[in-house]
This record gives structure tokens, C-alpha cells and sequence, in this order.
């Protein structure tokens, strides 16, 4: 007898893309209201704020593809050609940031020009993300273990909302993230920007909401069908609060609410797309189980990933306790 | 050009893969490096361990960081252009490659920081432990990502169920034929590049009367591992070869430019090959010799191209002149090796040359030269296969994607990567330019926030 290990990667897969989401989004989210900031001091504590952490968290994108594409590997198999050009473009756009970046540092005299590239390459590989995100809620065209369709199918008015949707996501991620780790007029600069991004953050959870169960008549039964609508009514009543202590907490002292509600917001969306598409993996395909790899490779990843991520998780909680607290000007960074 | 997607995707695969493995053929040898220095350092506690190692840390931090960003590319490519490879091998192939993820950038994430920046935040043994752990971590990527690459030249360990290879033995799988020959050949030939790399910058600034102590010693580390290394590398490449032809004869027969069977098979120096007449135009041949190097004997035969079916044979052009570069560049480094152990035998006459000091900065990026080409043998050596034997490339890639599709991207990362490299060249230069002398590590304070990226981290080191 051989358990069941695809609950188990579930969950992991679950997790990494959530962490990644939550992590590289608030950095992401900042590197897109870097391209807002006022001065260049601001600017240089905004790039100070993410500096220590933000390869780290990109690291879980590797951790994150290469878990899906060893635990469910036909949905890797599908997803990623359906969605060629998104994820040409977030890669290309994470690696020109990530070098602009670098050498914003380097070059005074062209530090304007790696300003605007590190706020641009922010900006477009999270809008490639939200279209990834879109275009896998909209589904694909699959013919047996292949993606049938072209490499443009995901161009559609849809997509485009959830790119724009995660680009106010992260940025109101950013905005939290601001608030936690500077003060001032620095942050209350920050507060003013995540009202404006939460707006645009429930006007697209909004528009999501409505557009998805209009479009894909499965998932409207799930969530409106009785007794399914007394049971998740939760959802976005928890949601809707969670919203409002957001705005709440950006007009008012706290410094961690904000942040801390904006990642809910994040884990209720997440938790609505799940429920939408559960059990599935290539939506409105395959599940979970179809696509999952074999038990044995399933088995033989699980034990060093048991081992290890544990590990890895009590470093990256170690790094951020060591560097806690306000970033300031004469921080170290120049 | 041909807008075909198949040609085009193989195209974008040899950009990206060619430039990310420039880094890995670099770092792994250094991160080593960098360990040795550090205990020195450690157990004499003579300060000029301490420059040399803060030196090329600097160097290193660089050239780990772009290896990182060009490595986040890599495994969506499976995805995007090969999804139908993935679909197949994935059973087998991906965890070697997450357990990559999760082994090694695990152990370089975390004590690359303390390496960089930990010196005066952590007792000097665990720094040292830190340079230990990173050069650890860069072998065990070797140790996974060139098992992955094995196994689609000698697959094991597997059974096809639907088209699809699904596991058997993972023992058999991660330790198949061609890895031990391929991973010793390798990690090698990574260090040997380093070595080149240590040999030159070390002879640039000797000549220049800077850093003349560091200089030195770095010329005869580099030197005493050479000597060892290069010869072994001849060995380790001519067992590697042996593997190849009992596993892998068609490439045998393409590296060697042999249409047909000859015996006793002789070697072929130089010609022009030719696929369509299955010929070898002007050929420099050396009767029984083919015989005797990958046969170990006087009568030996490999077979010829013309014993395969045409769609099984792989081109001959590349392997052929690229494995003629890899061995040319071996006999040079031979040569430089050993003349530089003579020179250096006979008092101090080495340091004084100034011919031999050119001759280093020469030599200095032939590794890099010697990788790719290899890397060309053994991947154009395995069409027209991505399973040796058992999945052609043709059938790997993506179904959905038109010529067009790919040409687009390719166009992409060709801007990107022309843009980043040499940025990240001209930042190098900068480092090897300042010198070990001013190594100086400034206090830096640290409020909060975590040291910064490698680049970050590095400019500051330097003073910026």
C-alpha cells in the first residue's frame, strides 16, 4: 500500500507559490512605487528597505516551478507553453531588474536611466504574472498531454484586468511593506499610496469575482448553489473586512497592520481561487491526481524537501529577525 | 533563416545554456578557491590569505549573482519550449533538478551572506566553515544538474509506460553510465578554468609592480594545481571517451569525422566534413592511430556514420572542429603548465618574465573557450536525441509554438543577455583593476537590513 502523496505536494505547492507570491510580491510591489517616489532619498531608503531579502525571495520562484514541474509535471507540461510569451517577458523583466538593479549602484551618471529600468522591470514582470494568473483562471486548450492551442490564446480583455489587478496586489504589498520599515514623511507618503492601490485592488477583486462565474458556469454553481453560498458566504464577508481594516490601519498609527492585512487579502483570494478550481490543477481538465508524477518520484523528492525546508525556512526567519526594524538614511547600502 | 521551431528552440536553448554555464565554469572553481585562501587564513592567520581571499570574493559575488539571474531562466525553458520532453521525462528528470534547487541554492543563499559580510559578525571559524559550505554547495549543483544531463545521454533506471519514462531505480538513474566520467570531467575542467582565469589576472598584476606578493603566491598556487589538474584532465577526457563509445558510438564516429568503418582506424587530424556526400574532403589522416587512442589497441575499429540510418547520425561539423579546439586548448594549457613549473623551479626567473607573465593574460580565458566546446561535443554529439536512443528532439519541443513565436523570444534574450554580460564583464574588470591591495574591508553599519546582493555587496567592499 502506498500513500497518497498528492494531498501532501498539494499542500507544499501550495505553500511555495503562496510564500512567493506574499515575498517576491511586496519587493515587486515596492520596485513598482520606486518608480513614484518623489526624490532620490526616498528613493534610496525604498531600495534599502528590500535590499537584504528580495533575491531570496525570488529564489522560491525556482523552488515553486521546479515543484510544480516534479509534482504535477503535466500541468507544468501544459501551462508553461500556453502562456509562452508571459513568462519570456516576467523572466527577461525579473533578470533586467535584478541587474539594473545592481547597477544602480555602479553608474552615477546613468543611475536614471537603471532607476527607471528597476520601477519598469518590476512593473512588467508582475503585470506578466497577473496574466499568467489570468489566463490560468480563463483555462486552456488541451488535446490529450498537450496544449493545443497558440501561443496567443491568452491574449484576452480578462487577462489584461488580472495583470493590472496584481500590479495594485503587489504594489499595495510594497505599500505595507513601506509602512512597517520607514517612518516619516517617507511613510506617509507610503499610507497615501496603498489607499489608492487598495481601491484598485477591490475594484479588480471585484471584477474577478464577477467575471469568473459569468464566464465558467462550474464555478458559479459551486459558489452560488445551495448550501454552498451559506457555507462560503464567509468568504468575502471575511474579505470585505479585511478591506476595511486596511484602510483603516493606512490612515491610522499602525505600522504592521497594514502590511499584515494586505497579505490577507492576498490569502483570501487565494483561498477563493481555490475553491473555485478544486481539484484542479489545468483547470477545467485535469486534477490534481491525473496530473501528479509517479509515487515513486513523488516519494524520492518528499524525503530531502521533509528535510531540508524546514531548514531553509528557520534561515530565511533568522535573516529577516536580524535585520528588523526601520531602514535609515546612512544605512549601509551606498 | 529558417523560421522552423524546432531549429529556432534548440537556437534559444544554446543562447541562454551557453552563456549560464560561462558563470558555473567560473564560480565552482573559485568558490574551492576562495575556501583554500580562507583556511590559510584561518589556520596562520597571515593577513595576505585575507586579501587575496577578499579579492576574488569580490570577483566571485559578481559572477554568483549573474549565475543566479541566467540560471532562474533555465528551468522554464523545459516548460516553454520543451514541453513535450518534460511531459515524458519528468518522472525521472525533475527531482535531480529540484533537489539541485533545494541542496544548493539553499547552502549558497545562506553562506554566501556570511561569506561576503559575516567576517566581523562570526567567529573566524565559522567564516571559514561559511567558504567551505558555499564551495560545497556549488559541487553538489554540479553534482545534480550534470547527473539530469547524463541521464538523457546514458537513460537507466527507467521503464516506458504510454510514452513516458517513469522510474525504476534512482540509484541507477542519479549514478548512470556516463555521470561519474562526465561529472569528474567536468568539475575539472571547471577548476582548471579558474585556475587559468587566477594564472592570468595574478600576471597581469604582477606586471604592472602591484599586489606583487598576492601576485606571486597566486601564480604558484595556480601553477601547482595545473600541473596536477591538466594532465589528469587528459586522462579523465580519454576515459570519459572510452564511456562514450561503448554508450554513445554515433557521436564517437562524429567527433572523429568517420563515415565509415576503417580498420585499423586511423585519425583524422583536420578536414572538411561533409553530411550529404558522407564524406571527409581534405583529409590529414594518421594511419592505425584512431585505433590505438580509443581503442587501447593496434587493430581496433569504431564504426562509421554509414552503419546508422541518416536520421540517426548526429552532424559531424561541430563535434568534429569543437572537440579538435577542446584538445588543442589542452595541449596549450599542458605546455603552459609544465613551462611554468620549470621557470618556477629555477628561482624567481618566472616572475621576471615578461613574456611568460603575456603569456598567462593570453591563456587566461581559454577554459572558458575549452567548456563550450566541450559542452558542443557532447550535445551535438547526442542529436538527434534529447533520450539518447529514445526521444528525438524533434518530438520534444513544445507542439503549440510556430517559428515566428520562438524567433520573438529569442530576439528577446538576445538583447537581454548582450545587455547584461558585458555590463557585468565591465564590472568585473573594474574589481581585478583595484587589486587585492586595496582590499581593505570598510566597517560597514548595519542598522538593519541584511547585506545586499552580491553586486551590492561587492561595491561596498570595494569602497564605492
Amino acid at each position: 500500500m502506498v500513500i497518497d502523496l498528492v494531498p501532501i505536494w498539494t499542500v507544499l505547492i501550495a505553500l511555495a507559490v503562496f510564500y512567493y507570491v506574499v515575498f517576491d510580491g511586496f519587493d515587486l510591489g515596492v520596485g513598482i512605487l520606486y518608480g513614484f517616489a518623489r526624490n532620490d532619498d526616498d528613493r534610496s531608503l525604498i531600495m534599502a528597505s528590500i535590499a537584504p531579502i528580495w533575491d531570496g525571495n525570488e529564489t522560491w520562484l525556482i523552488f515553486g516551478g521546479l515543484g510544480l514541474l516534479a509534482a504535477f509535471p503535466l500541468a507544468f507540461a501544459i501551462i508553461i507553453p500556453a502562456v509562452y510569451f508571459p513568462i519570456a517577458i516576467m523572466l527577461l523583466a525579473l533578470v533586467f531588474r535584478g541587474v539594473a538593479f545592481e547597477f544602480r549602484f555602479k553608474r552615477p551618471a546613468l543611475r536614471r536611466f537603471w532607476d527607471r529600468a528597476f520601477a519598469a522591470g518590476s512593473a512588467i514582470a508582475t503585470f506578466a504574472q497577473g496574466v499568467v494568473l489570468g489566463s490560468f483562471i480563463q483555462g486552456f486548450e488541451v488535446e490529450g498531454r498537450v496544449f493545443a492551442g497558440t501561443s496567443f490564446d491568452w491574449l484576452t480583455p480578462f487577462v489584461l484586468l488580472t495583470g493590472v489587478a496584481l500590479m495594485f496586489g503587489y504594489a499595495l504589498l510594497g505599500a505595507g511593506w513601506l509602512t512597517l520599515k520607514t517612518e516619516g514623511a517617507l511613510q506617509r507618503w507610503a499610507r497615501r499610496c496603498g489607499r489608492v492601490c487598495l481601491i484598485g485592488v477591490c475594484a479588480a477583486i471585484v471584477g474577478v469575482s464577477i467575471w469568473t462565474p459569468l464566464e465558467h458556469t462550474e464555478i458559479a454553481q459551486r459558489w452560488f448553489s445551495w448550501p454552498h453560498i451559506a457555507i462560503l458566504a464567509p468568504v468575502p464577508i471575511v474579505t470585505a473586512a479585511i478591506a476595511f481594516v486596511e484602510w483603516y490601519s493606512l490612515g491610522r498609527d499602525h505600522e504592521l497592520v497594514p502590511f499584515l492585512a494586505a497579505i490577507g487579502l492576498f490569502l483570501m483570494s487565494f483561498l477563493g481561487l481555490a475553491i473555485s478550481l478544486w481539484p484542479m490543477i489545468v483547470p477545467y481538465r485535469y486534477t490534481l491526481w491525473e496530473a501528479a508524477s509517479s509515487p515513486s518520484t513523488q516519494a524520492f523528492l518528499l524525503i530531502g524537501t521533509l528535510f531540508l525546508l524546514p531548514i531553509i525556512l528557520m534561515y530565511t526567519a533568522w535573516s529577516y529577525w536580524v535585520f528588523r526594524g526601520k531602514v535609515r538614511a546612512g544605512t549601509g547600502y551606498h | 533563416m529558417s523560421f522552423d521551431p524546432v531549429w529556432l528552440s534548440r537556437l534559444q536553448w544554446s543562447w541562454v545554456i551557453a552563456w549560464h554555464i560561462l558563470l558555473p565554469a567560473f564560480t565552482v572553481g573559485l568558490a574551492s578557491y576562495i575556501a583554500v585562501l580562507e583556511g590559510f587564513y584561518f589556520f596562520t592567520k597571515n593577513e595576505i590569505w585575507f586579501r587575496m581571499s577578499g579579492f576574488w570574493t569580490r570577483i566571485f559575488a559578481v559572477s554568483f549573482g549573474m549565475g543566479v539571474v541566467s540560471g532562474i531562466i533555465m528551468p522554464f525553458q523545459f516548460g516553454t519550449n520543451w514541453s513535450r520532453f518534460t511531459d515524458a521525462t519528468a518522472d525521472v528528470l525533475s527531482p535531480l533538478m529540484a533537489y539541485e534547487g533545494l541542496m544548493a541554492f539553499f547552502l549558497e543563499s545562506s553562506f554566501l551572506g556570511v561569506l561576503l559580510f559575516g567576517r566581523k559578525l562570526v567567529p573566524s571559524w565559522a567564516h571559514f566553515f561559511a567558504a567551505l559550505m558555499v564551495a560545497f554547495g556549488t559541487l553538489l549543483s554540479s553534482f545534480w544538474i550534470l547527473a539530469t544531463n547524463s541521464w538523457m545521454q546514458t537513460p537507466q533506471g527507467y521503464k516506458v509506460v504510454d510514452g513516458r519514462f517513469l522510474p525504476t531505480d534512482w540509484m541507477a538513474i542519479v549514478f548512470n553510465p556516463s555521470f561519474p566520467y562526465r561529472l569528474a570531467h567536468n568539475v575539472t575542467a571547471f577548476y582548471i578554468t579558474t585556475g587559468f582565469v587566477v594564472l592570468g589576472v595574478a600576471a597581469w598584476l604582477l606586471r604592472r609592480g602591484r599586489a606583487v606578493e598576492e601576485s606571486r603566491l597566486m601564480i604558484r598556487m595556480a601553477l601547482d594545481l595545473l600541473i596536477v589538474l591538466v594532465p589528469l584532465q587528459i586522462l579523465l577526457g580519454d576515459m570519459h571517451g572510452i564511456n562514450t563509445l561503448e554508450y554513445q558510438p554515433a557521436k564517437v564516429a562524429a567527433i572523429e569525422g568517420r563515415y565509415d568503418t576503417v580498420r585499423p582506424t586511423p585519425l583524422t587530424i583536420f578536414g572538411i566534413p561533409d553530411d550529404q556526400k558522407e564524406e571527409m574532403r581534405y583529409a590529414v589522416d594518421i594511419p592505425v592511430l584512431g585505433s590505438i587512442i580509443l581503442t587501447h589497441s593496434w587493430d581496433g575499429a569504431i564504426k562509421g556514420l554509414k552503419e546508422w540510418p541518416r536520421e540517426d547520425r548526429p552532424p559531424v561539423a561541430l563535434p568534429f572542429f569543437a572537440f579538435r579546439i577542446m584538445v588543442g586548448i589542452g595541449i596549450i594549457m599542458l605546455v603552459v603548465a609544465i613551462a611554468g613549473q620549470i621557470m618556477m623551479r629555477r628561482g624567481g626567473r618566472l616572475f621576471r618574465s615578461d613574456g611568460f607573465l603575456r603569456l598567462c593574460q593570453w591563456t587566461s580565458p581559454l577554459g572558458f573557450i575549452a567548456v563550450i566546446a566541450g559542452w558542443i561535443v557532447t550535445e551535438v554529439g547526442r542529436q538527434p536525441w534529447t533520450v539518447y536512443g529514445l526521444m528525438r528532439t524533434a518530438d520534444s519541443v513544445s507542439p503549440s509554438l510556430t517559428g515566428h513565436d520562438v524567433a520573438i523570444s529569442l530576439a528577446l534574450y538576445i538583447i537581454v543577455y548582450l545587455v547584461m554580460y558585458p555590463t557585468g564583464v565591465v564590472f568585473m574588470a573594474g574589481l581585478v583593476r583595484r587589486g587585492p591591495a586595496e582590499a581593505e574591508e570598510p566597517t560597514l553599519e548595519i542598522e538593519s537590513g541584511r547585506p545586499g546582493r552580491p553586486f551590492e555587496r561587492a561595491s561596498m567592499q570595494a569602497g564605492d
